[in-house]
């Protein structure tokens, strides 16, 4: 017995050669996982709930899944849809789901899982102790959760495991792990834990695991005692290297992982090349945990931006391009209190050296002079009117601005007219804490119709 | 001056989630792996100034590679977030001179 899970892509929207997933079909695919989102991108797309992919790429992809899904009679199971997973974002997907399945005429039946979370129904797990900090976190105080805009909970592969028995052909979740998207189908059919999740991880991200990751997926084969690794492209390898290197990619730790219902731990997994292109992994095991817990994520708004664009070439100025930077920050201040009657702790100002140190400030271990810098004024404000101001006032500085041994005035490069662009609201996570909770307790499982899609 | 680069296939960071930023060194071989050695929590924690209590680090000899995870400093995302993947914080790490 085993189970084939086909993992076209590490991100729905991310496109792939459709021929790949068709040989992952001929390769016997009992299951399509993908993931649909990430943290990765930071904050905004949590907090404003829109996604950070183009509908029209992610349109691309699934009309190449859903065909596959419906032609080899597999479930296709979509994680963390929208990027981060809120209800509108498995609305935004399920709604591109309907439009192909309606143009293809598909018939298969979808499955939305939505993990949005309310404040309310988190403080009073809170009062009940049932939150805990995860580190660097410290303990939540109620307050950070009524200023969430939005806060996900991430689902274990449960009630995704619960959608697929109740007969979805499509699973569209909200946030959920990256490897209970992959993990799902094999578990729900009796395949063993330590393989399972471990298969899981090492596929989450596509092609990544391979020698070539932007050729397509892969293909996990999990069975009674391991699993086997192998890139849907022919051309392309998996070697024991590049699937153990898998294990150290976005974690802490590279040796244990914790889900919500254990810890994956591969310390003891032995990684085996079966010819050139396959690889035998065994050996990984999955620790229950005594708790079953979700991890929360939430976004809240900081307030809102406004961002300036100038560039500098003169190398007179290049030559002193720190001292310049500290008489701008003071000028802006001292402007923006005469003009606009706001005092420094009013607003929040980054000036960013672009070519000069702009990455890793004083982290940077080259310090000589710059060629080029281009100097970005971020603005964070309470309110948009109160950022774009500021910025409006350090405009005329950000044109003119000397040395102090310059005894004339330098015009300098502004990168595009108008100067100030509007970023509307800025967010910031806030929330890096699990809820003690049953596996699908916190989650919202809704199976439509076969017939709700034009046949 | 050797650098840590010099031993290596590749450095890179990435986010470990957003609260966490972790590096990988590639090491072309054991005797690389051997060569930093000196590459300790108190060496990071100065390197990066954070403080060395946080400092997490895991040597694979199996891969000949060095993996060190710590706190990001500044929240991704934030104002003062430069680098919203951490993808470019492994250079001082890379550019660091090898003793001796």
């Amino acid at each position: 017995m085993t189970v084939r899970v086909l993992v076209p892509t590490g991100m729905l929207g991310g496109g792939f050669p459709p021929e790949t997933v068709a040989r992952g079909l001929d390769l016997g695919a009992d299951v399509i996982a993908v993931d649909g989102g990430s943290t990765d991108s930071g904050p905004y797309y949590l907090g404003s709930g829109i996604a950070k992919t183009a509908a029209a790429a992610v349109a691309r992809d699934l009309r190449v899944l859903l065909r596959a899904a419906a032609t080899a009679g597999i479930p296709l199971i979509v994680g963390s849809c929208g990027t981060s997973g809120t209800d509108s974002g498995v609305d935004w997907v399920a709604g591109i789901v309907r439009g192909i399945l309606a143009e293809e005429g598909l018939s298969l039946r979808v499955a939305t899982i939505y993990s949005e979370q309310q404040a309310a129904d988190l403080k009073e797990h809170l009062q009940q102790g049932r939150v805990h900090p995860l580190p660097p976190a410290g303990e939540l105080d109620p307050e950070t959760l009524e200023s969430c805009r939005h806060i996900v909970a991430m689902m274990g592969h449960e009630p995704i495991a619960e959608a697929l028995t109740a007969g979805a052909d499509v699973v569209l979740a909200g946030r959920a792990t990256d490897t209970a998207v992959a993990a799902a189908f094999p578990l729900l059919h009796g395949m063993p834990a330590g393989p399972t999740w471990h298969a899981a991880k090492i596929v989450e991200c596509g092609g990544q695991c391979t020698t070539n990751p932007r050729a397509g997926g892969v293909l996990a084969t999990i069975d009674a005692t391991g699993f086997t690794i192998e890139p849907l492209d022919p051309a392309v390898a998996c070697t024991p290297a590049s699937v153990a290197a898998h294990m150290l990619y976005e974690t802490v730790n590279p040796f244990t992982m914790r889900e919500p219902a254990g810890t994956i731990e591969v310390a003891d997994a032995r990684y085996t090349a079966l010819d050139d292109r396959r690889v035998r992994v065994e050996g990984s095991r999955f620790e229950p945990a005594a708790q079953y817990t979700n991890k929360l994520e939430g976004a809240r708004i900081t307030g809102y931006e406004t961002m300036s664009f100038t560039a500098i070439r003169d190398p007179h100025i290049l030559g002193q391009i720190t001292t310049w930077a500290t008489l701008l920050r003071r000028m802006i201040t001292t402007w923006v209190r005469d003009t606009l009657g706001l005092g420094p702790e009013e607003y929040a100002l980054d000036i960013r050296l672009y070519g000069y140190d702009a990455i890793l400030g004083d982290l940077d271990p080259d310090t000589r002079p710059p060629r080029e810098v281009g100097v970005m004024l971020l603005v964070n404000a309470p309110d948009q009117q109160t950022a774009t101001a500021v910025a409006k006032v350090a405009n005329p500085l950000m044109l003119h601005l000397p040395t102090p041994d310059m005894d004339y005035l330098p015009s300098l490069a502004f990168a595009t007219s108008p100067a100030e662009t509007e970023r509307g609201a800025a967010y910031e996570f806030v929330l890096n804490h699990v809820v003690d909770a049953a596996p699908t307790s916190l989650f919202r499982i809704h199976l439509e119709d076969r017939d709700a899609y034009g046949k | 001056m050797r650098t840590v680069n010099d031993l290596s296939r590749e450095v890179r960071s990435k986010n470990a989630g957003p609260f966490w930023v972790t590096m990988e060194v590639f090491l072309h071989d054991a005797a690389g792996l051997a060569a930093i050695a000196f590459l300790d929590e108190r060496v990071i924690a100065e390197l990066y100034r954070v403080p060395e209590g946080d400092v997490q680090i895991f040597r694979i000899p199996s891969l000949n590679v060095v993996k060190i995870s710590f706190p990001r400093p500044v929240v991704q995302g934030s104002l003062h977030d430069r680098d919203m993947h951490a993808g470019q914080h492994h250079v001082p790490l890379a550019t660091l001179p090898l003793p001796g």
